[in-house]
């Protein structure tokens, strides 16, 4: 534990934690920005991909952070990085969620709760932007965004085969 | 240690759980699901196991999404405290994280080890502009409520232009959306 990247890893987590209104998806640009372009810990290739990796394993979609940390300082850091991403909001959670339950009607909670709406929305959608923007070069790639999005939308279909069939078009060199 | 729950209903929740329930219940919900869980999680807590009524599982939602975290992190951390307090907090957690944790390093692991392979490398290729769009959706799904609303649509607007398009930091966005949002919000409350 002595190795200083280990640490400065954890102290970004740290920080985001406590930002991530909207949960893991809303913060996505945010971890983009500063493992890709200020800390340099990996491409953008790389963080796209570590990206459809989370969304390949099952689980909560939170687990991006342990394959960033992963990839910066191994299994180590992968758990690391999950520990740092949910340590401080969870201390958080915990200290309010009492009085969360006590003030149920009151008005301030429920302009609270309309005001947090459209800031998570926003930041959900740029968070789509960033990474269709880091992960499609070609037009194949927008080709296999676009229907992804539209089966989501559309159809009932299960998330895994769109990743699936993408895999497989991506093998052959289509993508 | 237990809160008496204020909207007990037809079905009574359960005073008390075992610290391994809550492990236990948690763990199925990791399992669950691909990108996002939290269908699961009220599957589980609602209808299979009735640890919370609807409305209580929904309060829990409501709190947990609008506090920073990961939000079915912070799910665990208020049923766990619900039940068993500190203890029961990060047994929930741990129990949510533990599968996906130990899968997701797996599959990292594999996948460096094959990834010199071409095709393997254009298979994630693929996967990753499928994942896009994964996301565009979740945002346009989580839109449809707001959508009537001018004031929220343009504090939308505005977030996302901010972080898409201007790359401004995440700290500052917030420290200006969230009270300018919140003061509309008050000022329309009905």
């Amino acid at each position: 534990m002595s190795s200083p990247v280990l640490w400065e890893l954890a102290g970004q987590f740290f920080v985001l934690s406590l930002l991530s209104i909207g949960g893991a998806n809303a913060v996505i640009p945010e971890i983009q920005l500063r493992v890709v372009e200020t800390k340099h810990w990996m491409s953008n290739a790389d963080f796209a991909q570590l990206f459809a990796l989370s969304q390949a394993a099952p689980g909560p979609n939170v687990l991006i952070v342990s394959l960033v940390g992963w990839k910066v300082a191994g299994v180590l850091g992968g758990v690391l990085a999950m520990i740092a991403m949910s340590g401080p909001s969870s201390m958080l959670t915990y200290a309010v969620a009492h009085a969360w339950e006590r003030f149920r009607d009151a008005p301030w909670r429920i302009a609270m709760q309309r005001a947090i709406a459209p800031v998570t929305v926003g930041l959900i959608l740029a968070s789509g932007y960033v990474l269709t923007r880091t992960a499609d070069h070609t037009w194949g790639a927008y080709a296999v965004t676009g229907a992804t999005l539209l089966l989501v939308l559309r159809t009932t279909l299960h998330p895994l085969w769109m990743l699936g069939a993408a895999a497989l078009l991506g093998s052959f060199g289509l993508v | 240690m237990t809160e008496p729950s204020p909207e007990s209903t037809a079905t009574p929740p359960l005073a008390r759980l075992s610290i391994g329930a809550l492990f236990v219940g948690f763990l199925k919900v990791g399992l669950s699901g691909f990108g996002g869980v939290m269908p699961f999680a009220r599957r589980m807590i609602v209808e299979e196991r009735r640890w919370l009524t609807e409305a209580e599982f929904l309060d829990v939602l409501s709190l947990s999404q609008f506090l920073p975290g990961p939000n079915i992190v912070n799910v665990s951390v208020i049923i766990g405290r619900r039940f068993r307090g500190p203890a029961g907090s990060v047994a929930a957690t741990a129990g949510l994280m533990l599968m996906p944790l130990v899968i997701v390093l797996l599959l990292a692991t594999v996948y460096a080890e094959y990834a010199q392979i071409l095709a393997v490398r254009n298979a994630l290729v693929g996967m990753s502009a499928s994942a896009s769009g994964l996301i565009v959706a979740t945002a346009i799904k989580l839109a449809r409520p707001i959508r009537g609303s001018t004031w929220q649509i343009a504090i939308c607007a505005a977030v996302f232009a901010a972080i898409a398009l201007g790359r401004v930091s995440l700290l500052w966005v917030l420290l200006v959306a969230c009270p300018l949002s919140f003061a509309l919000a008050w000022r329309t409350r009905r």
